[in-house]
């Protein structure tokens, strides 16, 4: 059965999804490429009461590629952004996506994607929006997957989609994880975390390295924010580092209070997606947003405040 | 809409190949593109820094541009040859490239720097792929004609 994500049993949580005895907050979150492989063996993947497996790429082309077996492609662009409007999905959008892969609103989703599972941990914060209860990511994403040599197949499969109810239309509710530009003014103060690179959070570059045509009229950062380039967050092969290791560097290092409400950003609000991730539900911190508006919004922004330099 | 633009015979071919398409299967072309991307030759391989990197790209492309040196006496009528490297990684920034290599190389200097800006538009990609996306090809095309255009001065 689908276990729960529950706030009171943190210690004795003992989730079989977890790899590992990392202690995060909400293990039940993560789940590892062994289990996953287990539940393709167990013909659990795309079972009418099975999980759903959703590939969030970066490169839209990926999964065509070649992909976990019984995966479904999700794509950041087509399927969870609007087409006009910067803005999510609206509910019908959303529950169409989710009903043409055969999610329902109890299934257990476990996303994976490229890079580092940017772009996953981005559509597990949307379908969080949405209030979806269960959504995991798969550790070390895609990444993890070929490099362990694990079966990847072009076979699409076939959806049922009479198998079970229709997604349900909910209403997304934006205030618990997601924060504006004008809640970010209204925050300035409060405990903000720059996960961009060095260079983009002292003002260096108006960009990210490699990415231009995501630039801004003004460098540096907004004014408080702690510099923790998202990749602190992982290991070599694309996991997330241990619950000490993290509170060594968010807690301890930058002075994060896990009871604080926090805000994080980055350019467009993937890579804050996959620091939100680690505050929230590996470390256990209560209020954490995702400012998806970012850098291209802050520093395209008139007469908002700036800070440039390095970290302090 | 794609009759507007005038391409070279190549890639009208292409872009009215994607025209008939579904969106679904204007991928599966692209993947196609992508797979038949020719592999570097042996003066490039393992030699990036001999090569262009295209920053307009989210992912890690490099191109090479070669112009002929014949005719001495025209230089817009010298063939030009393209070099692409990207990773199996990127499939859609190969596919991408697969595309402007069918489509580009072996024309002439004065038919390359005649390619519209806004050729990369007319492949029918935008529903498939995102607007956003294609930007990585304008930023291919441009840097190859910026090159065509500074190699055939001589």
């Amino acid at each position: 059965m689908t276990s729960r994500f529950s706030l009171g049993c943190m210690a004795e949580h003992t989730d079989p999804t977890t790899s590992s005895s990392d202690g995060y907050a909400h293990p039940e979150r993560l789940v590892s490429t062994e289990w996953l492989a287990g539940q393709i063996e167990a013909d659990r993947v795309g079972a009418p009461d099975g999980i759903v497996v959703l590939e969030s790429d970066e490169d839209v082309l990926l999964y065509d590629t070649g992909h976990i077996p019984g995966a479904l492609k999700l794509d950041w662009h087509q399927d969870l952004n609007d087409a006009v409007v910067r803005d999510y999905a609206d509910p019908e959008q959303f529950a169409a996506v989710m009903t043409a892969r055969g999610v329902g609103r109890d299934t257990t989703v476990v996303i994976y994607g490229d890079k580092n599972n940017w772009w996953a941990a981005y559509a597990l914060w949307v379908m969080s929006l949405f209030g979806h209860e269960d959504v995991r990511l798969l550790d070390g994403g895609r990444a993890k997957w070929v490099a362990e040599g694990r079966e990847l197949t072009r076979e699409v499969p076939a959806v049922d989609t009479s198998a079970r109810a229709p997604y349900p239309v909910v209403e997304r509710d934006d205030a618990p994880i997601r924060a504006f530009k004008e809640d970010v003014l209204a925050h300035l103060g409060g405990a903000l975390v720059d996960v961009r690179s060095p260079g983009e959070y002292s003002g260096e570059l108006l960009h990210m390295p490699d990415y231009p045509q995501e630039g801004a009229m003004r460098g540096g950062h907004i004014p408080g924010a702690r510099s923790v380039p998202w990749a602190r967050a992982a290991n070599d092969d694309g996991t997330f580092k241990s619950r000490e290791d993290l509170e060594a560097i968010y807690l301890t290092e930058q002075g994060l209070t896990p009871s604080d409400a926090t805000i994080a950003y980055c350019r467009i609000g993937e890579r804050s997606s996959h620091t939100w991730f680690v505050l929230t539900h590996l470390l256990g911190f209560k209020d954490v947003r995702n400012y998806d508006g970012s850098w291209t919004e802050w520093g395209n922004s008139v007469r908002v405040p700036v800070e440039q330099g390095a970290p302090k | 809409m794609t009759d507007t633009v005038e391409l070279p015979a190549a890639l009208r071919e292409i872009a009215d190949d994607f025209a008939e398409l579904t969106a679904p299967e204007r991928l599966q072309l692209l993947l196609e593109f992508s797979e038949g991307l020719p592999e570097l030759p042996e003066r490039y391989a393992g030699s990036l820094d001999a090569m262009e990197q295209v920053h307009e790209c989210q992912s890690p492309i490099f191109l090479a541009v070669e112009v002929a040196d014949e005719p001495a006496d025209e230089p817009g009528r010298r063939p030009v040859h393209l070099f692409f490297s990207a990773p199996p990684e990127a499939p859609t920034t190969r596919g991408f490239a697969g595309i402007l290599h069918e489509g580009l190389d072996g024309l002439t200097v004065e038919e390359v720097l005649a390619v519209p800006e806004v050729a990369p538009y007319q492949f029918s990609l935008g529903e498939a792929v995102s607007p956003l996306r294609l930007r990585g090809m304008v930023g291919m095309l441009n840097r190859i004609k910026r090159q065509v255009a500074l190699k055939s001065q001589s």
